[in-house]
């Protein structure tokens, strides 16, 4: 073996991806290519998915600038008045909560939380195309799928203050909410767990011969773990009814987006390998999210396997009140995106179509803070992290087996239980 | 009742819960077609189709979330790593998932899944085919471990293990899975048909999880074994002379102190046997539980005998694990202490 001739080969070096821009810099992000809303084509569910390999690259979207819904994926809606003043209300309500539950953090009343701002489209959206016994397999920044499906806020505030009415019995970290009844899996803090155990729900569906779906959930970071290419090799292998959702909101924690995707051209692109139909969405336009969403949901009813969805969005507020954005990215880059505010831009199109109005829309506002400041009153009645009222640590010992085997109960007779 | 292989009495145990209720679904590498290496599922895609029993692509981490969700479904899956070494991969779904999703949902989802792993050595497998984690399952609250010694307690135990609401680890020691072993690698392997616990009854019945069994009556000692080190303890009991008593643990958690502690105060001295490494073993849970319970009936300190602390030598097998003239002697010495 003759060593490489160094004249002909220099010496290696790595490379580490950076973003475009770091603080003091000018927010740049000329490099998103938006194609222009209702110009991306709809293909019937049933299509095959070598012909539809474009979808990866672009981004469905349907409110354009004049907030009129324009396009195929708008025409294949069939959504009433109705239903899109609920879904304003859900987002506005999803957005109003995380600024109450945020201060209630800073006033040390729980211990922990995140917020969804700039997000709230793709999870109050998506639920609207679920149907009762269908389940999610959310992280934690999916609370709007809760919210949309009517769980009550009060006991998404007494899992936040870990008080004697927390579902979780105090036993989870706050927003790891979980309700079985309303689809929503219990949330685990290691990432990407859930999203091969969505796929292995929609399996069992499969197997049954049920027709309810599941829908799993990850981050734009922790696509880069080995769980979710698992997910993707068992769902495409078994053509599972799964919604396979990844949210691209560019930042996993201060680690932009750039290092999770890799050499990949989007998110999306990684179903491409699989033979999995992979769509990318803007997920900041409630539409273009529900209408996507619903077409993947078909599919899966169908019979037709999983789909992947690329939410492209921002995280407007930090990754948790314990993090500081400000340390690793422009100050004005959440401004700066150009996918704007997915409330405004729904609260534009009700405008346009006249059944909503500046007016009515400040009033929804305080209705909601009003709503929100009541249930957060009761929650508060019954306890917060340090005050009132908490499950008791005898509950600690309980749900560790079905039946309390001997060691345990020892253990519980030990602590004074 | 037949004879039947250990093999032979878990395949018997899925038959019998497959046959019986249409939401125990099995998959694994290679256990729908071919019926798994080791051949344990064989015929069982064939009688119950392959949507009950498949094979899956070489991901075990996606075999047991795949597994976990099923299960949150209604399922019951019982799930095959082909070889315990492989459970690493799969580790955070069962550390982190499996164990915890009953505790951290407040009982609203809860996850009835069987894990079988063929494990330890003695088959010549090498470093990456001979292993036995259960110290790393054991110290896992959420989960049950069961580790067989024979067909008859292989297919009750596992039939209780499916019907279980709680995820269990079902350890299977591939030493045992033709015949009994009495750590002589060079003699005869005797057949489980012409052994009494070869003997395994027909149709359904289950082996309670969390209760052992006193395999040999004795007065001068107690040894604590399972699995494979069942059957070296026994040729070594009588290797050494030594009147001890053998309990065969079947499940390391829960664990049956009572029948251990009922030994233990009888004869006063313990010898505890594993095939895995010694440092943070299983047996020094076993020590430190009898010193606590028995500590006033002790006459000698509880001893250990276990595998070194190596990975296992592939050439070298025959001098890594304990034999019974290891344990023999470790006999010997625990009685002779005043």
């Amino acid at each position: 073996m003759q060593r490489p001739d160094p004249d002909e080969y220099p010496p290696l070096s790595l490379v580490v991806p950076e973003p475009e821009v770091r603080p003091g810099g000018q927010p740049d992000f000329s490099h998103v290519a938006i194609p222009r809303a209702g110009t991306v084509r709809r293909p019937d569910v049933d299509a095959d998915p070598e012909g539809i390999r474009d979808l990866a690259f672009t981004i469905i979207r349907v409110l354009n600038r004049e907030g009129q819904a324009v396009g195929p994926w708008a025409e294949g809606l069939d959504i009433t008045p109705e239903e899109l003043l609920a879904g304003l209300r859900h987002m506005m309500t999803l957005r109003i909560y995380d600024a109450r539950m945020l201060n209630a953090q800073r006033q040390q009343k729980t211990s922990f939380y995140m917020q969804h701002l700039g997000e709230e489209a793709i999870s109050c959206a998506f639920q609207r195309a679920l149907a009762p016994g269908d389940m999610n397999f959310p992280t934690y920044r999916q609370a709007g799928l809760l919210i949309a499906a009517g769980y009550p806020l009060s006991s998404m505030m007494n899992q936040i203050f870990s008080n004697a009415e927390d579902p979780m019995l105090g036993r989870q970290l706050p927003v790891c909410y979980s309700s079985r009844e309303h689809g929503f899996f219990s949330i685990s803090g290691n990432l990407a767990t859930q999203f091969i155990q969505a796929v292995g729900w929609a399996m069992a569906s499969a197997i049954s011969g049920d027709c309810k779906i599941s829908a799993a959930w990850i981050g734009d970071g922790s696509t880069a773990e080995s769980d979710f290419h698992a997910a993707l090799v068992f769902a495409s292998t078994y053509k599972a009814p799964v919604v396979l959702n990844i949210v691209n909101n560019q930042w996993a924690i201060s680690t932009f987006q750039g290092i999770a995707r890799g050499g990949a051209g989007t998110f999306a692109a990684r179903g491409l390998g699989f033979g999995i139909p992979s769509l990318r969405v803007d997920g900041n336009d409630y539409l273009a999210v529900l209408a996507v969403a619903k077409w993947a949901a078909e599919r899966a009813r169908r019979n037709l396997g999983p789909t992947l969805v690329e939410y492209v969005t921002y995280r407007a507020g930090g990754h948790s009140t314990s993090d500081d954005p400000s340390a690793y990215r422009p100050a004005e880059e959440s401004t700066a995106w150009p996918l704007g505010d997915p409330i405004l831009r729904l609260k534009n199109h009700l405008i346009a179509l006249g059944i909503w109005s500046d007016e009515r829309h400040q009033q929804a506002e305080a209705e909601i803070l009003a709503e929100i400041t009541e249930a957060q009153k009761r929650a508060e009645a019954i306890g917060t992290l340090h005050h009132g009222q908490h499950p008791s640590p005898a509950g600690m010992f309980e749900d560790v087996y079905a039946e309390m085997p001997p060691h345990l109960l020892k253990q519980r007779h030990e602590a004074g239980f | 009742m037949a004879r039947m292989t250990m093999i032979e009495a878990i395949r018997d145990a899925l038959d019998v819960a497959m046959g019986a209720d249409p939401s125990v679904v099995v998959f694994g590498e290679d256990v729908g077609y071919f019926g798994g290496v080791f051949r344990c599922t064989a015929g069982l895609q064939a009688k119950y189709g392959k949507t009950r029993c498949f094979d899956t692509p070489i991901n075990e981490s996606g075999i047991v979330g795949a597994g976990i969700g099923m299960a949150a479904y209604g399922l019951k899956p019982v799930v095959e790593i082909q070889f315990a070494d492989y459970m690493y991969p799969a580790y955070d779904q069962i550390v982190s998932e499996a164990a915890r999703l009953r505790y951290r949902s407040a009982g609203q989802f809860t996850c009835p899944m069987v894990i079988r792993m063929p494990t330890g050595g003695g088959i010549f497998g090498g470093q990456t085919h001979s292993q036995s984690p259960e110290a790393l399952l054991t110290h896992v609250t959420g989960l049950k471990t069961v580790v067989p010694s024979n067909p008859r307690d292989a297919k009750g135990l596992l039939l209780a293990a499916i019907e279980d609401p709680d995820p269990v680890i079902f350890m299977e020691p591939k030493r045992l899975y033709n015949g009994p072993f009495d750590g002589h690698h060079d003699r005869p392997v005797t057949a489980w048909k012409s052994h009494e616990l070869g003997e395994v009854p027909e149709g359904h019945y289950t082996v309670p999880l969390g209760k052992a069994v006193v395999r040999r009556q004795g007065r001068a000692a107690t040894v604590l074994s399972y699995g494979t080190m069942v059957h070296v303890a026994l040729a070594a009991v009588e290797e050494s002379g030594v009147d001890a008593e053998v309990i065969d643990l079947r499940t390391l958690l829960p664990l049956d102190m009572e029948t251990i502690a009922a030994s233990v105060n009888k004869t006063g001295r313990c010898l505890v046997l594993h095939e895995a490494t010694l440092t943070s073993g299983y047996g020094a849970e076993l020590a430190a539980l009898v010193q606590a319970e028995c500590f006033w009936q002790l006459e000698a300190p509880v001893r250990r005998v276990a595998g070194w602390d190596t990975p296992y030598p592939h050439t070298h097998e025959w001098s890594y694990f304990p034999g019974p003239a290891r344990v023999a002697e470790a006999l010997r010495q625990l009685v002779e202490v005043a």
